[in-house]
C-alpha cells in the first residue's frame, strides 16, 4: 500500500517537479531561467520573446550579451558564435552564420521540445486518468474488502454463538439423558417396590380372605340357605348324574369333539378357500397361456429364439396339468411345478411387455426413417390388380400378333407388300405421331396416378404404423391393468387378435426395399431397352390398343420390380428380365417398353426422332 | 315408528325375555312382567327389597332378582306364579348373581370375592368355587352354554378354570401369563378364550378350549393398554380397543394383526361419510309469535329436535382433552361392537365422546362417522340386521343403517332422557330407558325379520 502511495500521490510528484525546477534554476542564470519559463509556457511565445529580448539585450550590453550567449551556447555544445581568431589580442568577431545556425538549431530544438512536451502532457493526462481509475478501483476494492471482512467477522461471531449454543444443547441433552436414565432407574425400582408391596398386600389380603372364609362359612350360618317351594326339573328333562371318573372322561371326550369339530369346520373352510384360489389360479394360467400362444407361433418359426422353447415348455406343462387334473392334489411337487410354471409364464409375459415397450420406443426413434412403408395387404391387392391387367394385355397382344400375321400372310407379293407397307407406314407414321402425343399425355397422367398411389400407400403405411404403436401401448396398458382374470372372453379374443397382428409389422419394411431400388434398376435397364424399342414399335396396328398395352406393360414392369426379393441385386434383375422374355415372347416388347416408360420423356422423344429418320 | 306410553322404572332395570315374548321391568321392589307386544301386565311379583339386578333365564321361564344390599336372590317362575325361591347368602354377602346357561343354576358371588356359590334349582346341591378373581369380566359362558371360564387368583398368580356347566366339573385349570388379568371372553364358537391383562400392560392371550396357549399379542409397551375387547359373531375377528385410541383387529387363523383402526379427530378420507347432528330450529309460525315472548318451556332443557347433516369430508370432530393426572383417563376406545352380520364394527373413542365410528369390516376401513351433539352413552346393534341404535342421554334416539341415519324425538310430555336402550330379540322394537321411566319404540317390520329366538348382543 505504501508503495502505491509513493508512486501515485500527485502532491508528491508535483513537489518533485518543483524540486527539479529549482535545481535547474540554481544552475542557470536569471535570464536562462526566463528562457526556460518561456519554453514551459509556449502559448504567448512571440510577445514574450520580444519583451524578453528587449530586456535582455540593450544597446549598451551587446557585447556582453553576445559573449554570454556564446558562453552559454558553447557549454550546451553549440559552436562558438565568434569567428576563430588567430591572435589572442585581436577582438573576436561575431560570426553571423554561426549565430543564424545556432538560432535555427535552437528553434528546431525548441519545436522538438514543444512536441515532446505536448506528448508528455498528453501522456501525463492519460496516466492521470488511469491513475484516477485505478484509484477508484482501489477504493472500491478496499470497500469490498472491508465489507467482506466485516461479514467474515459477523459469520465467525455467529458461528461461535451457534457453537456455543450447540455446546449448551449438548450439555442439556446429556443432562436430560442422565435424568431420563435416573428416572428410568427410579421407575424400575418403584415398579419392583410396588410389585413387591402388591404381592405382600395380596398375600395379606388372601390370608384375611381365608380367615374370613373360615369365619363366615364354618359358622353353620343358618342364613345361608335356599328356600324353594319345589325343585324344578332340568331343562333337558334329564336328572342330574353322579360325578364319576366316567363323566370326567366323557367331558374330556366332548371337549375334544367340540375342538375337533371346530378344526374340521375351519379346515373345510380353508379347503374351500384353497379350491377357489386354485380355480382362480388355473383360470389365470389358462389366460396366460392363451395370451401367450399367438405370440408363440412366431418364435417357433425362428427356431433359434429361446423364448419359443420356453413357451412350448410351459404349454406342455400346462397341458399336462390340466390333462391329469392334479389340481386337487395339494402335494408339494405339484405346488412346486405350478409355481414354477406360473413364474415362467410370468417371466415370458414380462419379457413380452418389455419387448412391446422396446418396440414402441424403437418406432418412436425411427420416426420417419422408413417413410415409404407399404403394408402387405396393399401390396397384394395392387399386385393382384396388376397381374389381372397383365393377363388382359397379354391376351390383347396375342390377338394383335395374330392379326398381324394374318395380314402378312394375305400380302403374298413382296412388292405390293413393301408398297403397301410403305404407304401404310407413311400413313401410319402420321397417325403414330398423333398417337404418340396422345400416348405421352396418357403416360403423364398415368405417372401422376402412380405417384398419388404411392403417396397414398405411404400414408397408409404411416397410419398403420401409428396404429400399431397405439395398439402396442394399449395392449401393454391392458396387460398391466389385467389384475382380475375373470374377464369376458370377448376381451381376450380382441387381445389375441391384436397380438397376432403385431408380427406383420416387419413385412412392410421388407417390401419397401425393392421399391426403393426401383429407380436404379429402371435407369440402368433403360439404355438397353430403347434401341430395341425403336425396332419393335412400328408393328402395332391400332393406337388405342397400343396405348393399352403400353400402360399394362408398364404396370407389369412395376410388378416385376416389386416382386424382386431384397437379396437380388441389379445384374440378377437383368438376367431375370431375360428369362421372362424367353418364357413369354408375347410380353417381350411390352415389358421392355414398360421399362422405357419408367425413364424420362426425353428418352421417348428421342425414339420418335429415330423413328422419323428412316 | 311408533312409541308406547311411558311406564315407570327404577335402576334402569328393564329386559326382554330371550324368547321375545315378555318384558320384565322393575319399579322399586316390584317386578312387572308384560307382554312384549301388547304391553299388558302379565305378572307382578313383589320382592323383599329394592331390586338391583334382574336376569332372565335362558329358557325365559324364570327371572332372577338380586337384592345385593340384603344378600338375597329371589327367583320367580312365569309358568307357576305362586312358585317362589329365595336364596340367602347370609353374612357372606352378595355382589353379583347370574344364571347358568341351562337356566337351572344360579351363580352368586359373595362379597370380597370369597367364593362363587352355585345353587341348583333342580336339586338341593350347592357347589362352591373358591378364589374367583375380582376383575372387569371374570365369568364367561360359551354361547352354547356348555362351558364356563372363570378367572381366578391364587398365590398372586392369575389362573383360568374351565368348568363343564352340566355338572360343574372342572375341565381345565391353567395359569395365565398376565400381571393382573382384567377380563376373559369366549369366542362365539366356544373354542377360543381371549384373556387380557390389566390396562397397565398391553397384552392379550388366546387359549384353546383345552387350555393350550394359542397366541399372545402385544401391540406396544410402556403405555396404557387394552380398554375393551369384542369378538366378531363369526369368531373370525377379535377387535381390541386400547388407550392409544386405536382398534386392532386380529384374525383367527394366525392371530396376527389384520388392521389398525385409528380414531383421529380429523376425518379426511373422502370415502367416509360424516353425519353430524344439528339442532333443528323449531318452525316459527307467524300467528304464534306473541309479544312479549313467552317464557321458555318448563323443564331442564328445551326439547329441540335434531337432524343429521352430512358434513364435508375433511371434518374435524370435537375432542375432549383427557386429564392425565387422574386414574381411568377419558381416552382410548371405550366401547366397540360388531354387527350381527359381521359386516360392521361400531366404536367409540372416549376422547371424542360424541362420535360413533362405524367401520366396514369387509374393507377394514372407516365407513361412517356419526357425530352427536352430546356424548354417546350407549349404542347397540339390532340383533337381526345391520342397524345401530344410539342414545346420548337426550330425548332422541338415533338409528343408523347402511341406508342412512335418523334422529327420532321421543314423544311425550316432559323430557324423556334416554340413558340406555335394549333391543327386542326380533329387532322389531326397542326399549328406551330413562332414569325412572321407560317406553317402547316399535320400528316398522322390514323384510327378513323373523321372530325366532335370538340372543342379544350385549358387548357394548
Amino acid at each position: 500500500m505504501g508503495d502505491w502511495m509513493t508512486v501515485t500521490d500527485p502532491g508528491l510528484t508535483s513537489e518533485s517537479k518543483n524540486i527539479s525546477q529549482y535545481t535547474s534554476e540554481t544552475k542557470m542564470s536569471p535570464s536562462s531561467l526566463y528562457s526556460q519559463q518561456v519554453l514551459c509556457s509556449s502559448i504567448p511565445l512571440s510577445k514574450n520573446v520580444h519583451s524578453f529580448f528587449s530586456a535582455f539585450c540593450t544597446e549598451e550590453n551587446i557585447e556582453q550579451s553576445i559573449s554570454y550567449l556564446d558562453q552559454e551556447l558553447t557549454t550546451f555544445g553549440f559552436p562558438s558564435l565568434y569567428e576563430e581568431s588567430q591572435g589572442k589580442e585581436t577582438k573576436r568577431k561575431l560570426n553571423v552564420v554561426a549565430v543564424l545556425n545556432c538560432m535555427n538549431e535552437l528553434l528546431v530544438l525548441q519545436r522538438k521540445n514543444l512536441l515532446a512536451q505536448e506528448n508528455v502532457e498528453t501522456q501525463n493526462l492519460k496516466l492521470g486518468s488511469d491513475m484516477d481509475h485505478l484509484q477508484n478501483c482501489y477504493a472500491k476494492l478496499k470497500e469490498q474488502l472491508e465489507t467482506s471482512r466485516r461479514e467474515v467477522i459477523g459469520l465467525q461471531e455467529r458461528d461461535r454463538q451457534l457453537q456455543c449454543k450447540n455446546r449448551n444443547l449438548h450439555q442439556l441433552l446429556k443432562n436430560e439423558k442422565d435424568e431420563v436414565q435416573k428416572l428410568q432407574n427410579i421407575i424400575a425400582s418403584r415398579a419392583t417396590q410396588y410389585n413387591h408391596d402388591m404381592k405382600r398386600k395380596e398375600r395379606e389380603y388372601n390370608k384375611l380372605k381365608e380367615r374370613l372364609h373360615q369365619l363366615v362359612m364354618n359358622k353353620k350360618d343358618k342364613k345361608i340357605a335356599m328356600e324353594v317351594l319345589n325343585y324344578v326339573g332340568r331343562a333337558d328333562g334329564k336328572r342330574g348324574s353322579w360325578r364319576t371318573g366316567k363323566t370326567e372322561a366323557r367331558n374330556e371326550d366332548e371337549m375334544y369333539k367340540i375342538l375337533l369339530n371346530d378344526y374340521e369346520y375351519r379346515q373345510k373352510q380353508i379347503l374351500m378357500e384353497n379350491a377357489e384360489l386354485k380355480k382362480v389360479l388355473q383360470q389365470m394360467k389358462k389366460e396366460m397361456i392363451s395370451l401367450l400362444s399367438p405370440q408363440k407361433q412366431k418364435p417357433r418359426e425362428r427356431a433359434d429364439d429361446s423364448t419359443g422353447t420356453v413357451i412350448s415348455d410351459v404349454e406342455e406343462d400346462g397341458g399336462e396339468l390340466s390333462r391329469e387334473n392334479i389340481w386337487d392334489l395339494s402335494c408339494e411337487t405339484v405346488r412346486e411345478q405350478l409355481t414354477n410354471s406360473i413364474r415362467k409364464q410370468w417371466r415370458i409375459l414380462k419379457s413380452h411387455v418389455e419387448k412391446l415397450d422396446n418396440q414402441v420406443s424403437k418406432v418412436h426413434l425411427e420416426g420417419f426413417n422408413d417413410e415409404d412403408v407399404i403394408s402387405r395387404q396393399d401390396h397384394e391387392q395392387e399386385t393382384e390388380k396388376l397381374e389381372l391387367e397383365i393377363q388382359q394385355c397379354k391376351e390383347m397382344i396375342k390377338t394383335q400378333q395374330q392379326l398381324l400375321q394374318q395380314q402378312l400372310a394375305t400380302a403374298c407379293d413382296d412388292d405390293t407388300t413393301s408398297l403397301l407397307r410403305d404407304c401404310y407406314l407413311l400413313e401410319e407414321k402420321e397417325r403414330l405421331k398423333e398417337e404418340w402425343s396422345l400416348f405421352k399425355e396418357q403416360k403423364k397422367n398415368f405417372e401422376k396416378e402412380r405417384r398419388s398411389f404411392t403417396e397414398a400407400a405411404i400414408r397408409l403405411g404411416l397410419e398403420r404404423k401409428a396404429f400399431e404403436e397405439e395398439r402396442a401401448s394399449w395392449l401393454k396398458q391392458q396387460f398391466l391393468n389385467m389384475t382380475t382374470f375373470d374377464h369376458q372372453n370377448s376381451e381376450n379374443v380382441k387381445l389375441f387378435s391384436a397380438f397376432s397382428g403385431s408380427p406383420d409389422r416387419d413385412n412392410p419394411v421388407v417390401h419397401s426395399r425393392p421399391r426403393q431400388k426401383k429407380p436404379h434398376s429402371v435407369s440402368s435397364g433403360s439404355p438397353v431397352c430403347t434401341s430395341k424399342l425403336a425396332k419393335s414399335l412400328p408393328a402395332s396396328p391400332s393406337t388405342s390398343d397400343f396405348c393399352q398395352t403400353r400402360s399394362c406393360a408398364s404396370e407389369h414392369s412395376s410388378v416385376s420390380v416389386l416382386n424382386i426379393t431384397p437379396e437380388e441385386t441389379k445384374p440378377n434383375q437383368v438376367g431375370r428380365e431375360c428369362t421372362n422374355q424367353k418364357w413369354n415372347p408375347a410380353s417381350r416388347p411390352g415389358s421392355q417398353e414398360g421399362r422405357s416408360s419408367g425413364c424420362s420423356a426425353t428418352f421417348t422423344n428421342s425414339h420418335i426422332e429415330k423413328d422419323g429418320l428412316p | 315408528m311408533n312409541f308406547s306410553e311411558v311406564f315407570k322404572l327404577s335402576n334402569l332395570l328393564c329386559k326382554f325375555s330371550p324368547d321375545g315374548k315378555y318384558l320384565a321391568s322393575c319399579v322399586q321392589y316390584r317386578l312387572v312382567v308384560r307382554d312384549a307386544s301388547t304391553l299388558q301386565i302379565l305378572q307382578l311379583y313383589t320382592c323383599l327389597d329394592q331390586i338391583q339386578h334382574i336376569e332372565w333365564s335362558a329358557d325365559s321361564l324364570f327371572i332372577l332378582c338380586a337384592l345385593y344390599r340384603r344378600g338375597l336372590v329371589q327367583v320367580w317362575s312365569l309358568e307357576q306364579p305362586d312358585w317362589h325361591c329365595k336364596i340367602d347368602e347370609g353374612s357372606a354377602g352378595l355382589v353379583a348373581s347370574c344364571w347358568s346357561p341351562d337356566g337351572r343354576h344360579i351363580l352368586n358371588t359373595t362379597e370380597f370375592h370369597l367364593r362363587i356359590t352355585v345353587w341348583s334349582l333342580c336339586t338341593k346341591s350347592v357347589s362352591y368355587i373358591k378364589y374367583p378373581k375380582a376383575c372387569q369380566q371374570g365369568i364367561t359362558f360359551t354361547r352354547d352354554g356348555r362351558y364356563l371360564a372363570l378367572a381366578e387368583r391364587r398365590d398372586c398368580r392369575d389362573h383360568v378354570s374351565i368348568f363343564v356347566c352340566s355338572d360343574w366339573q372342572l375341565l381345565r385349570h391353567f395359569e395365565t401369563d398376565t400381571q393382573d388379568l382384567a377380563g376373559i371372553e369366549w369366542a362365539p364358537n366356544g373354542c377360543v378364550l381371549a384373556a387380557w391383562d390389566t390396562c397397565l400392560e398391553y397384552k392379550i392371550l388366546l387359549y384353546s378350549l383345552d387350555g393350550r396357549l394359542l397366541s399372545t399379542y402385544c401391540a406396544y409397551e410402556w403405555s396404557l393398554g387394552i380398554k375393551s375387547v369384542a369378538w366378531s359373531p363369526s369368531s373370525q375377528f377379535l377387535a381390541v380397543g386400547s388407550y392409544d385410541g386405536k382398534v386392532r383387529v386380529l384374525n383367527h387363523v394366525t392371530w396376527k394383526l389384520l388392521a389398525e383402526l385409528g380414531h383421529p379427530a380429523a376425518v379426511s378420507s373422502p370415502s367416509t361419510v360424516v353425519y353430524r347432528e344439528a339442532e333443528k330450529s323449531p318452525p316459527l309460525a307467524l300467528g304464534r309469535l306473541a309479544f312479549p315472548p313467552p317464557r321458555a318451556p318448563a323443564g331442564p332443557r328445551a326439547t329441540t329436535e335434531s337432524k343429521y347433516e352430512i358434513a364435508t369430508v375433511p371434518a374435524s370432530l370435537r375432542t375432549l382433552k383427557p386429564t392425565a393426572d387422574r386414574a381411568n383417563p377419558r381416552m382410548g376406545i371405550g366401547a366397540l361392537a360388531f354387527s350381527l352380520d359381521n359386516y360392521f364394527l361400531a366404536t367409540r373413542s372416549d376422547s371424542i365422546p360424541s362420535a360413533v365410528w362405524i367401520w366396514d369390516v369387509r374393507k377394514l376401513r372407516l365407513f361412517v362417522v356419526l357425530e352427536q351433539l352430546s356424548a354417546v352413552r350407549s349404542f347397540r346393534w339390532d340383533p337381526r340386521q345391520p342397524r345401530l341404535a344410539i342414545c346420548t342421554g337426550g330425548s332422541q334416539v338415533y338409528l343408523w343403517s347402511p341406508a342412512g341415519c335418523v334422529s327420532v324425538q321421543v314423544p311425550g310430555e316432559g323430557d324423556f332422557q334416554v340413558l340406555s336402550l335394549c333391543w327386542h330379540p326380533s329387532g322389531d322394537s326397542l326399549a328406551l330407558l330413562s332414569k325412572d321411566h321407560f317406553c317402547l319404540c316399535f320400528l316398522e317390520a322390514e323384510e327378513g325379520v323373523g321372530t325366532a329366538l335370538g340372543q342379544q348382543d350385549d358387548h357394548t
